[in-house]
């Protein structure tokens, strides 16, 4: 609607002389001050809370000490990075990053998909609000209550988790909260209990979108329920699917939760339980080693706005649709 | 009960001419009871927790309560508002999330409505800063020495101002007034003499109610739920929140006794109500922090929907 509005200033511009074109465009600055005025608080927050920290930066470059700041700090190159990459440490948080992330974006996703299907199916409202209702209450919930009721739930002793194996006759319960083996199915099939409800509400809109003369067509050719699923309801929110999974890879590196998962690390599970912020923030926050933790910040940084650039390129040629 | 839409009616006619095959109608069976079992596993955790905390604290630590609270009693809940951090805790919590979430709304809607004004100059390049911020940022340590070099550290403000601008709601309340606030009428409220911010405080705020509700619930659920900003902005525990106090006694399983304000030696009944509510307290806290909003589901529901939606229609 806007593309034609667009198109005729455009035009109009060009056609008149560069001279009228430069008044007109400082006229137009001054007839919309106010929204200039209006735009100034929201951009004053940009450059400091966003650009400024990205200037910052160059502390992953400098041998940060709190006198010098960021400017003054003398400058030794490459030095934290090329420690960061020949860290014993680079691979395994890496790997545990990519794991969790990929983990949970596939469990995650079939999890909401399955859902809205279902629901999508049920012709009772009252069941079908009610069910919504349920899986859609945890989404409220903080990571903090989140992983104390894992920790509440899955204690090996005098909690539902230990009942359940004393009912099947085994007593000697696992303590999965301090397994490396357990970490990331538990972060993945906790983020399934929170948000799945709500992940199910983007694919219950695109569902509803869907034409109902196409259920009333299959039916009378004889189409079973489960094929009218993969043919019509499939069909239908295959798009949203293809463009929500391509822009999570984009987002792969920061998926995992640093709320959640810092508080599931415990010195037992953390061969599997450390991330890229996790460990940022342990290098930078506690152990105060401001210069290696911004280049490992930096690294995240990167190889995050590369994926999530090619992520776009993808999403805008697989489907027309994009971030940017 | 209300009575569903055209769709039931309309495959309820249909019904009568094609019959449901046996196959079909198992699986019907099946997805029914599948949601059914879905429902209970979500819902069970959050019962077994509020239970527990109307149960005694020996009935917790023997594990016997398993649905139903046992030997019913409010104790879990004087005790969280007896033990010291919890009352400032949940004051701050008030001031944080209410302040941030009146921020971040000013700021969501005064970056949103100009950029949405197609003829506004620079409207592109300020789309682009924003949105390279939402794909690129400095990481914690830079954004930490800002915040330290504001002097922010250790202050109220520094669990409102940084995080307040959130580039996802600008661009989906950018999005919800190109749909919503015709190019036309704008011109025609400008030819007729109103000004740019008359025009934004008198139209565009009345028609905006439903996704100024949006990214109010979106940020006070966050604000109220978040505990990084507290973790790294704050040293002393005097300006926690209450989702802080919540995480030192379900982390470190940390109940003082001074807390309660008893001395080092405890009478006998001090002890056994010492006893008891240590091991309540993180029952009832749970379910203390979570209502308020558990209990904002009721708006959300009517409005998150709505918020999915604009978030899906394409710029």
């Amino acid at each position: 609607m806007g593309i034609p509005i667009n198109a005729v200033n455009a035009s109009n511009e060009v056609s008149i002389g560069a001279g009228i074109r430069r008044k007109s465009l400082a006229k137009r600055i001054i007839r919309h001050w106010q929204l200039y005025a209006m735009i100034s608080l929201p951009l004053a927050f940009l450059a400091i809370f966003n650009y400024w920290p990205m200037l910052g930066i160059q502390i992953a470059f400098r041998m940060y000490n709190p006198v010098g700041g960021i400017w003054h700090s003398p400058w030794i190159g490459m030095q934290e990075m090329q420690f960061w990459l020949q860290s014993p440490y680079f691979w395994p948080t890496l790997d545990n990053t990519l794991t969790i992330g990929v983990y949970s974006l596939i469990i995650g996703t079939i999890a909401s998909i399955v859902l809205a299907i279902a629901l999508n199916e049920v012709k009772h409202l009252w069941f079908k609000k009610t069910i919504q209702t349920i899986t859609y209450i945890p989404y409220f919930v903080s990571a903090v209550v989140l992983v104390g009721m894992m920790q509440i739930l899955l204690a090996p002793s005098a909690s539902p988790l230990a009942g359940l194996f004393h009912l099947f006759g085994v007593s000697n319960v696992p303590d999965w909260m301090s397994s490396p083996g357990a970490f990331s199915s538990l972060y993945v099939w906790s983020g399934v209990w929170q948000t799945t409800g709500y992940g199910a509400v983007i694919y219950l809109a695109a569902l509803s979108n869907v034409n109902p003369e196409l259920y009333d067509a299959a039916r009378i050719d004889g189409a079973s329920r489960f094929q009218r699923i993969l043919n019509i309801d499939w069909q239908g929110i295959k798009p949203t699917v293809i463009v929500l999974v391509i822009l999570a890879i984009g987002g792969l590196l920061n998926a995992a939760s640093l709320e959640e998962v810092f508080l599931m690390q415990n010195p037992l599970n953390m061969s599997t339980s450390q991330v890229i912020s996790t460990y940022t923030y342990q290098v930078g926050l506690v152990d105060a080693n401001f210069s290696f933790a911004t280049a490992v910040g930096l690294f995240n940084s990167v190889i995050g706005f590369i994926l999530l650039v090619i992520a776009n390129i993808v999403a805008r040629y697989v489907s027309d649709t994009s971030l940017f | 009960m209300s009575l569903p839409s055209t769709q039931f009616t309309k495959s309820s006619e249909h019904r009568n001419h094609v019959r449901e095959s046996t196959g079909d109608r198992l699986f019907l069976i099946l997805i029914y009871s599948s949601l059914t079992a879905i429902g209970i596993a979500v819902v069970y955790p959050m019962i077994y927790i509020i239970s527990s905390s109307l149960s005694s604290g020996a009935a917790v630590i023997d594990g016997k309560v398993w649905l139903w609270p046992v030997h019913f009693t409010l104790d879990g809940y004087s005790a969280v508002f007896r033990y010291n951090t919890v009352l400032p805790g949940l004051w701050h919590s008030i001031i944080y999330s209410v302040g941030g979430t009146l921020l971040t709304v000013i700021l969501t809607l005064l970056m949103a409505y100009p950029l949405s004004v197609r003829d506004l100059v620079g409207r592109k390049i300020f789309v682009w800063l924003l949105l390279f911020a939402l794909m690129f940022n400095g990481g914690l340590i830079p954004f930490y020495i800002v915040v330290q070099d504001l002097g922010m550290l250790n202050t109220i403000w520094s669990q409102i101002v940084p995080f307040a601008l959130n580039v996802f709601l600008i661009i989906l309340a950018k999005t919800f007034f190109q749909a919503s606030v015709p190019q036309a009428l704008r011109e025609a409220a400008e030819i007729d003499g109103a000004s740019d911010f008359g025009f934004f405080m008198r139209i565009v705020i009345p028609i905006s109610k439903p996704i100024i509700a949006v990214i109010a619930l979106l940020t006070m659920v966050t604000d109220w739920n978040s505990y990084f900003p507290a973790l790294i902005f704050l040293n002393s525990t005097s300006l926690y929140p209450l989702i802080m106090v919540l995480r030192s006694i379900l982390e470190f399983n940390n109940v003082s006794m001074g807390g309660f304000g008893f001395m080092s030696t405890l009478s006998p009944q001090e002890l056994i109500y010492y006893q008891n509510v240590a091991t309540l307290l993180k029952y009832s806290l749970i379910v203390i922090g979570s209502i308020p909003m558990v209990a904002l589901y009721p708006l959300a529901q009517r409005y998150f929907v709505k918020g999915v939606m604009i978030g899906s229609l394409k710029d």
